[in-house]
């Protein structure tokens, strides 16, 4: 089987919904960098990880492989791609109002990394996020760490629920 | 050709060549796609083994840290250690897979079954004396305190020696280690707000944090010593010479001690390097009796 001629790729790649994150796509994460057709026909596909140790790679890469099947393209090569590092900047404006929709703050701005020696952050973390339930921007910070190594646990003072926030990086 | 139904089908299919590998994930490995070609003067064999002195050491403090999950002082810490463990063990798998693609894969291929990557047999089939890891990521947990004492040490040798990284000439490793900067950052200020709160804390968190800290100093000896291989590497633009990060790491950890109303202790005397050559206190072999144990009874288990 192969594809029709109007099938483009990139479309049925951007469509994949991140794992953990089902209310985003792996285009509006910034997950997905690349999706080409080759000369011989092979559809290759570059993501890049959000953390390192990001538990659902494997998942992403397979559900990449599977919508591309489904959409007649039979030779898909999903390839990692490390550099440059994945930021929470590259999260598009879709994929913000989709996380707040979701229940999920998201990211503020990303520490710019200079070169040179990393900056210790002793205090309690300057970043805020508003709360995604009720508005309300009287939020504090739980913990940085969360149930997935992209998000931190925050509380609303407002209405007191608790929420996630995908935090900078 | 048949399509998959499921996704679990498509994963089932992505690892033929493989079976389920059960101790690894069995479906995704982390360099797949990405040119593993080293660049010309470079020894790709000691690449390979510098690659196995960070990989080391982070999979070992990874498992470390793992050793709290049900024991963590608090719920939100538990997922926390969780989290910074999963950080390194990410960066473990990248390393060790970089080290088995430059063929440095040690006795481990003579013990692992062909199916079994190399970042696995790297991981599983390697004895003690085939480690390169340091005693800081080796030595028991100790109490809490202790615990992220060690982590504010080992996290901020590790993020000064990655920040430098960032500029190896092997792309691979400059790739590694700028991904791993912003991670070790969020690592090495979570141990420092622990000390902070610790040491600044009550009589009793005081003398945990001050005596987790006094065990913690004497395993930075052979840190900041560097191997013949590590400094024909630093020579060749690759790797970082780990004495040239000894006054970053005195600094930041002098601010944080200082801060907790904790006393400096001194600093130890330089050693010469042992776990980089595979000298290792009893302790590893036995955390290594547990990480690999079900890897070594079942060496072809599926799922």
């Amino acid at each position: 089987m192969s594809a029709p001629v109007t099938v483009d790729p990139w479309e049925v790649a951007a469509a994949v919904t991140d794992p953990e994150l089902p209310m985003v796509t792996l285009a509006d994460l910034g997950v997905l960098r690349d999706v080409r057709i080759e000369d011989d026909g092979a559809v290759v596909v570059e993501i890049t990880p959000t953390y390192t140790g990001c538990p659902a790679m494997g998942v992403m890469r397979a559900d990449l492989v599977l919508a591309l099947h489904r959409a007649g393209f039979d030779d898909v090569d999903v390839r990692t791609v490390l550099s440059p590092a994945w930021s929470t900047d590259w999260i598009s404006e879709a994929g913000r109002a989709k996380l707040a929709a979701g229940g999920i703050a998201p990211p503020g701005k990303a520490p710019v990394r200079a070169t040179g020696p990393v900056p210790l952050q002793l205090g309690p973390t300057r970043r805020t996020a508003a709360c995604p339930l009720c508005g309300s921007s009287d939020t504090e910070e739980l913990s940085e760490f969360g149930a997935t190594a992209c998000k931190a646990l925050r509380r609303c003072r407002t209405c007191r629920e608790p929420f996630e926030h995908v935090k900078e990086i | 050709m048949a399509h998959e139904e499921t996704v679990y089908d498509a994963l089932g299919n992505a690892q033929e060549d493989h079976g389920h590998w059960a101790f690894g994930t069995g479906f995704d490995e982390p360099l797949a796609g990405v040119d593993t070609t080293v660049p010309d003067g470079i020894d790709p064999a000691e690449l390979g083994e510098y690659c196995l002195m960070l990989g080391d050491d982070a999979l070992v403090l990874a498992q470390r840290l793992t050793q709290w999950i049900t024991a963590s002082p608090e719920l939100e810490e538990e997922v926390a250690v969780a989290n910074v463990a999963l950080d390194l063990l990410g960066q473990a798998r990248l390393l060790l897979a970089r080290a088995g693609s430059v063929g440095v894969l040690g006795r481990s291929r003579e013990r692992a079954t062909e199916s079994i990557p190399d970042e696995d047999a790297l991981a599983y089939f390697r004895d003690a004396d085939e480690f390169r890891c340091t005693a800081l990521v080796a030595a028991p947990n100790g109490d809490f305190a202790q615990t992220m004492a060690r982590l504010l040490v080992a996290a901020t040798v590790r993020l000064a020696v990655f920040a430098r990284l960032r500029d190896s000439r092997d792309p691979v490793l400059a790739a590694i280690a700028a991904k791993g900067v912003n991670e070790l950052a969020y690592h090495r200020d979570h141990a420092a707000r622990w000390v902070l709160r610790l040491g600044d804390g009550t009589d009793e968190s005081h003398r945990r944090a001050q005596a987790g800290v006094a065990a913690v100093w004497p395993l930075l000896d052979d840190v900041f010593t560097a191997t013949d291989l590590e400094r024909r590497l630093t020579d060749a633009g690759v790797a970082v010479d780990p004495s040239t990060v000894r006054d970053e790491v005195h600094g930041v950890l002098t601010e944080v001690l200082e801060r907790a109303t904790l006393t400096v202790p001194a600093w130890p005397a330089d050693a010469a390097p042992r776990g980089r050559l595979g000298e290792h206190g009893p302790e590893l072999a036995e955390l290594l009796e547990t990480l690999q144990s079900l890897a070594r009874q079942h060496p072809a288990a599926t799922w």
